[in-house]
């Protein structure tokens, strides 16, 4: 809330005054679409994803279309683009370290054209909602591979982490994050390449769970998963 | 191999399937012996390395098709090799991530292309292949291996086996030799463990166990039969600290006691795990000096034979127990020599912490402080002049020592203590350091940095009480239990994980608590996750082992919050796999319950909460590590009457009964006792019968050899006895036959039960005869000459019931029971004093010559007497019984008046206990049949109060009054009271009662207020004129 970037799409990536758009009158996208098309979208993406069903899918379709909204400066509005994103990232589940929200826009971004499409954003959604385990770990090491080359590096793990330390006094929390990020590569790297590869993680992770988010934020946590699906899901089932 | 793994490796599980190795130091010296050995194999060997393994080696690999050289048949992403066995099998396969070997060559190639990933191919192969020799070898010769020594002639028996593969069994056995020989060097570096003296007390104390008539020890024996080469029997991670062996005795008198045998001391562990023969290491007592202290401190019934050995070996010989003095000495020796008493860490460290917590703002710089001071020591002495000044001074204690006695051993031994202390702070720091900045971070950071601080913490031996010193040091327990209030599962799960861990330590489950963490983790119980909940009930469970905190639990209304866990609504005979997660929350809210319901409050708030219908449910799991803890709370719980109840409405009794015929005998212990302890209630007893639970319970009564399901089962049997249609049942199965066998060589917890349960049975007069018969009356008697109240109590029970029998009183008059329960008057507890009075009233009516018995019993009456001031109104009831009995002899009666027996009597007339009352009348009654207490008592006012009993409600205090009454109304100075008490109206309402007795003393007393009445009125008339 109140960072700059809200104020271009105030209504829409705010989870509060959203329900009021869509009971609003005029010009809620459902109404634009036809429910034909949302329901044969459905039906095609419902093929692809796992853990939602087509009513649910549906649901997620027309959540997309809500907070795209009016068409936005650009004119476009069939996807959305990164600052919208992250702006749903950051209020509706929860996270706050840029890095890793940039990582999750990429991870979601399948074809990497700079904005979400319906496709990859119920596709997404269904890693980040429900994802099993070994979906989970893929996910949030894809985020984590901030250069992409199936490792996580020491330097990337810096990156990642290099606010999580407040100190008190002159001590600079930034050697502590060194010192906490040399021990947790000592530990997690099994292969001793001193950088961690998927395997690696996957060892640590199935080892103890807890650090499958070990560099950062990258899941909605259980409150807040319920909220948004609660949101989504019930409403707009009742709206039919 | 075979050896080092199964004896070195310290393994996460001891699920044989899915082992993981622990990443200790140790492990990881282990796979890479392991690792080096395998390596240079086939080279070294090129011979034995082409032997074919009886099974192939299979692992799941890390290693990729692009990681073989092109040697190998590579197709995509299979990976065969070119050499294949006589059937056509590749000798190696990959075919991701499962890879297959077939003999040593391949292996050794393998890793030799495996580069940096070896290790990890290493762990993973020893990991998936728990037993490897067996499938190198095969079954038969690998057994070979473990036997030892004996291959030679095994060798010649097999010798149709080929030539090399006997040669690759000893290359095997010579390399587990070989790294075995390399861990005990590094152990005797590190710590220095000398098994010896243990050994000596252990062979001491079996010979003590084993020899004849004096037995005081059923049982001792190692739990592991394998010896290390420095003989230790402990597992080398234990070794390392400062363990030697664990052992098991059972004594007579207690449960078996788990033992550790350690460098510092001896103390118990938690015993033998229940899924395997794995020990569970945990400290639970205080650490004793040697196991025969141990063991006195533990079983009275070893204490006092040891005494008495001791007096005697003292009489005997000049130098007292040699044998014993030696244990000790060396005992005591090596502690002196060396090392890691964790306690003495405590006591060093303590100061420190204190003045820390006094001023947490100079933490910092007294931490510095203390660094620098550590330092000072290390410089200030070097180690081996330590050692070699106290080497000195050992010796000469040594000689000293002989001519001591054992508990001058143990003075010098504190004295002793205080170089060591100084000498093992300084190899403290590093890990002790590293923690205090963990924590730091843990305080400073965020999400993100206190995970990966919770992940680092959780990587360290969270058993070693260093690690929780330094927590507690830098106020890491209230962080850790500060994380619990965050929303954040993954960082709860991690604090749990820890708090868990170090809860294990009795020290630290106080600071936890102290520290206010409970509140937290008994929040932690709302939580929606449910591994959450999970860990935060197993860590509760670990904290309540003491009351302060099983309090605290309650005050934060934790145990309605575990009550709330068990409400897992699951059909156990089919259990959905997505209930199973809300099974094992149960499971765990079950055993936490068990620790807190150890606090009679808490056994309230259990059943106020709701438990009681709960835990029903969940005594239809099939799971044992449901069961036990579930009948555990309920056998606590079933000392409050409304739990009790509330078992016998749940309909808990039928499930309770099916589970006495389980194999498990803990869980029939439990059981057992929750019936034994329910079985006060009438209708819990009828239950019992109704469901066939009284066969199963005397069916256990053959189960001799475990004494407290012996306890457990005799109790059960003696309440389920107060109902006589259950009396029947038993009857029918001989129990009566088979407790009589039970009075001899079993301890007092089972006697008291068997006793009780005799006096049950010896209410019917037919059982009084066979009882006689089967020879009880003999261990009875013999009975009377204990300490334990409760069995004194039942003693004397069963021998007021024998004495009426008059063929059973000649034999205890016989035994000289009489005198022997005359004596239990003296007995502090009131108990046994009303009790045995009570046991005397039919042995002074049925005995022979009774008034002269009595009066030839030294000091018999003045016990009487003097027991007639007791402020219990029970004693005072029995003595005025036996009293009345006493009485009948004129000669001692006139004894008794001697002692002042009248006004004694006179004086407990104002009470209002009717039981008192009825036999204080008797006794006045009987009394007065010597003429001068009729004025006496008249004189002292009891025909007062006595003519208020007439109005009591209990008729039997109203009869006996009208004989009191009667006996009384000789007298005319008290017809005139009687008269003015207005007692001639409710006397003739007595004169129309159905007892003849009473008739005609009511009539009589009548009679002779009339006669008298007159007369005197006319006396008291005339006196004036006079």
């Amino acid at each position: 809330m109140g960072l700059p970037l809200q104020g271009a799409c105030s209504g829409h990536v705010t989870s509060t005054p959203l329900p009021l758009c869509l009971s609003g009158p005029s010009r809620s996208p459902p109404v634009d679409m036809s429910k034909r098309l949302i329901q044969n979208l459905a039906k095609a993406i419902s093929k692809n994803v796992v853990h939602f069903n087509k009513m649910e899918v549906e649901c997620l379709i027309r959540e997309f279309h809500s907070l795209l909204g009016q068409p936005n400066s650009a004119g476009k509005s069939d996807n959305l683009d990164e600052r919208r994103f992250k702006g749903i990232l950051k209020n509706d589940f929860g996270l706050t370290n840029d890095t890793i929200m940039e990582r999750v826009f990429r991870s979601f971004d399948k074809d990497s054209d700079g904005c979400i499409s319906v496709k990859e954003w119920v596709e997404g959604l269904c890693v980040f909602l429900r994802g099993s385990l070994d979906e989970k770990i893929r996910y949030c090491f894809r985020v984590y591979d901030l250069s992409g080359d199936e490792h996580i590096s020491r330097e990337e793990m810096l990156l990642m982490t290099r606010n999580c330390l407040r100190l008190h006094g002159e001590e600079d929390p930034f050697d502590g994050i060194k010192d906490l990020v040399e021990i947790t590569l000592k530990r997690m790297d099994h292969d001793n390449d001193d950088r961690l590869s998927f395997d690696d993680y996957e060892k640590s992770v199935k080892e103890f769970n807890i650090v499958l988010e070990a560099f950062g934020t990258c899941l909605p946590n259980a409150l807040r998963i319920e909220e948004f699906e609660q949101r989504v899901f019930q409403e707009k089932s009742d709206q039919r | 191999m075979g050896t080092s793994l199964s004896r070195a490796a310290q393994w996460t599980s001891t699920d044989s399937d899915h082992g993981k190795l622990e990443s200790t130091l140790m492990n990881e010296s282990l796979l890479s012996e392991i690792l080096r050995f395998v390596e240079h194999f086939s080279s070294k060997n090129p011979q034995e390395a082409e032997i074919l393994f009886e099974e192939p080696l299979q692992w799941r690999s890390t290693l990729a098709a692009s990681d073989f050289t092109p040697d190998y048949e590579i197709r995509e992403e299979d990976v065969e090799s070119q050499e294949k066995d006589e059937e056509g099998r590749p000798l190696l396969l990959l075919s991701p991530p499962t890879l297959c070997v077939r003999n040593f060559r391949q292996l050794s190639k393998l890793l030799g292309l495996a580069n940096e990933k070896k290790l990890l191919e290493v762990q993973a192969c020893v990991e998936e292949n728990r037993n490897p020799l067996v499938k190198i070898l095969g079954p038969s010769l690998a057994n070979i291996q473990k036997i030892g020594k004996a291959d030679k002639d095994k060798e010649q028996q097999q010798g149709s086996e080929s030539e090399p593969k006997m040669k690759l069994v000893r290359l095997l056995q010579s390399a587990d030799k070989h790294i075995l020989r390399k861990f005990m060097k590094e152990i005797s570096e590190k710590v220095d463990l000398n098994p010896n003296p243990v050994r000596k007390e252990v062979e001491y104390l079996k010979n003590v166990c084993s020899s004849g008539d004096n037995k005081v020890l059923k049982l001792v024996r190692y739990t592991s039969d394998y010896e290390f080469p420095n003989g230790c029997r402990a597992p080398l991670w234990r070794q390392l600290q400062g363990e030697i062996c664990y052992l098991v005795i059972e004594p007579y008198d207690t449960e078996t006691l788990y033992i550790t045998c350690s460098a510092t001391g001896v103390f118990f562990n938690m015993g033998i795990k229940p899924e395997g023969d794995e020990i569970n290491y945990e400290r639970t007592s205080e650490v004793f000096k040697d196991i025969v202290s141990l063991l006195r401190s533990k079983s009275q019934v070893f204490a006092e034979s040891m005494d008495i050995q001791d007096a005697r070996e003292a009489a005997r010989t000049s130098r007292p127990h040699v044998e014993l003095v030696d244990a000790q000495t060396q005992l005591s020796l090596k502690r002196i020599e060396k090392p890691e008493p964790p306690q003495v860490k405590d006591v060093q460290l303590i100061p420190s912490e204190v003045e820390e917590k006094k001023d947490p703002y100079n933490e910092k710089k007294k931490q510095q402080g203390a660094k620098s001071k550590n330092k000072a020591h290390f410089s200030e002495s070097s180690f081996a002049d330590q050692l070699s000044s106290m080497k000195i001074k050992n010796q000469k204690q040594q000689s000293d020592l002989f001519s001591e006695t054992s508990s001058d051993s143990d003075q010098s031994y504190e004295e002793e203590e205080q170089p060591v202390r100084r000498q093992r702070n300084t190899d403290q720091p590093s890990d002790y350091w590293q923690i205090q900045k963990l924590v730091k971070y843990l305080r400073a950071g965020d999400q993100t940095a206190t995970l990966l601080t919770l992940y680092a913490l959780m990587d360290y031996d969270l058993k070693q009480e260093m690690y929780h010193l330094a927590i507690q040091d830098s106020g890491g327990l209230k962080v850790l239990t500060n994380i619990l209030h965050l929303e954040e599962v993954n960082l709860q799960l991690g604090s749990l994980g820890i708090l868990r861990e170090i809860s294990l330590n009795p020290q630290t489950r106080r600071a936890i608590v102290d520290n206010g963490g409970l509140r937290s983790i008994v929040n932690a119980l709302d939580s929606r996750n449910k591994d959450v909940k999970a860990l935060a009930a197993e860590t509760i469970a670990n904290l309540t082992s003491f009351r302060r905190a099983r309090r605290t639990v309650r005050r934060y209304n934790g145990i309605s919050k575990l009550v709330k866990l068990l409400d897992c609504n699951v059909d156990f005979a089919n259990v959905d796999p997505k209930q199973e997660k809300d099974v094992e929350v149960a499971r765990f809210g079950v055993v936490a319950l068990w620790s807190c319901s150890r606090s009679p409050k808490n056994q309230e708030a259990i059943h106020k909460a709701g438990g009681i219908p709960l835990l029903g449910r969940l005594l239809k799991s099939p799971q044992m590590n449901i069961l036990i803890p579930v009948v555990g709370i309920l056998q606590n719980c079933a000392t409050e009457e409304s739990c009790q109840d509330a078992i016998q409405t749940e309909g808990i009794v039928k499930d309770l009964v099916q589970h006495l015929g389980n194999d498990n005998d803990a869980l029939r212990i439990h059981c057992a006792n929750v019936i034994f302890k329910c079985a006060e209630n009438k209708r819990t007893r009828t239950l019992v019968n109704e469901h066939k639970g009284l066969p199963a319970l005397v069916s256990l009564l053959s189960k001799t050899d475990n004494k407290q399901l012996m306890a457990a089962s005799t109790g059960a049997v003696w309440k389920c006895s107060l109902s006589s249609d259950n009396l029947d049942v038993f009857q029918d199965h001989k129990v009566l036959e088979i407790l009589i066998g039970l009075l001899t060589n079993q301890p007092e917890e089972v006697l008291v039960n068997v006793v009780g349960a005799l006096a049950e049975f010896a209410q019917k007069p037919a059982n009084k005869v066979t009882i006689r018969k089967c020879g009880g009356l003999k261990p009875l008697i013999k009975l009377l000459i204990g300490r334990n109240e409760p069995l004194l109590v039942n003693v004397t029970r069963v021998v007021e019931a024998c004495a009426t029998d008059l063929d059973n009183m000649a034999i205890i008059q016989e035994l000289d029971g009489i005198r022997l329960v005359w004596s239990l008057l003296k007995n502090p507890s009131p108990e046994v004093q009303s009790s045995a009075a009570w046991a005397l009233c039919p042995c002074i009516e049925n005995a022979k010559e009774a008034g002269e018995m009595v009066s030839s019993l030294m000091g018999a009456m003045e016990l009487v007497i003097d027991l007639l001031k007791s402020p219990d109104v029970r004693v005072l009831a029995s003595m005025c019984a036996v009293v009345a009995k006493i009485a009948k002899d004129k000669y001692n009666l006139a004894v008794l008046t001697d002692y002042e027996v009248v006004p004694l009597l006179a004086k407990l007339t104002d009470n209002p206990d009717d039981m008192l009352r009825c036999h204080l009348a008797q006794a006045i009654a009987q009394c007065c049949s010597w003429r001068n207490n009729r004025a006496a008592f008249g004189e002292a006012g009891v025909v007062p109060p006595l003519v208020l009993y007439l109005k009591s409600q209990d008729m039997k205090v109203r009869h006996s009054t009208v004989m009191a009454l009667h006996q009384l109304s000789k007298e005319s100075n008290n017809c005139i009271t009687m008269h003015g008490e207005g007692v001639v109206k409710p006397l003739i309402h007595f004169m129309g009662s159905d007892d003849e007795k009473v008739r005609n003393a009511a009539a009589d007393c009548v009679r002779n207020i009339r006669v008298l009445f007159p007369g005197q009125a006319r006396a008291k008339k005339a006196a004036p004129l006079s």
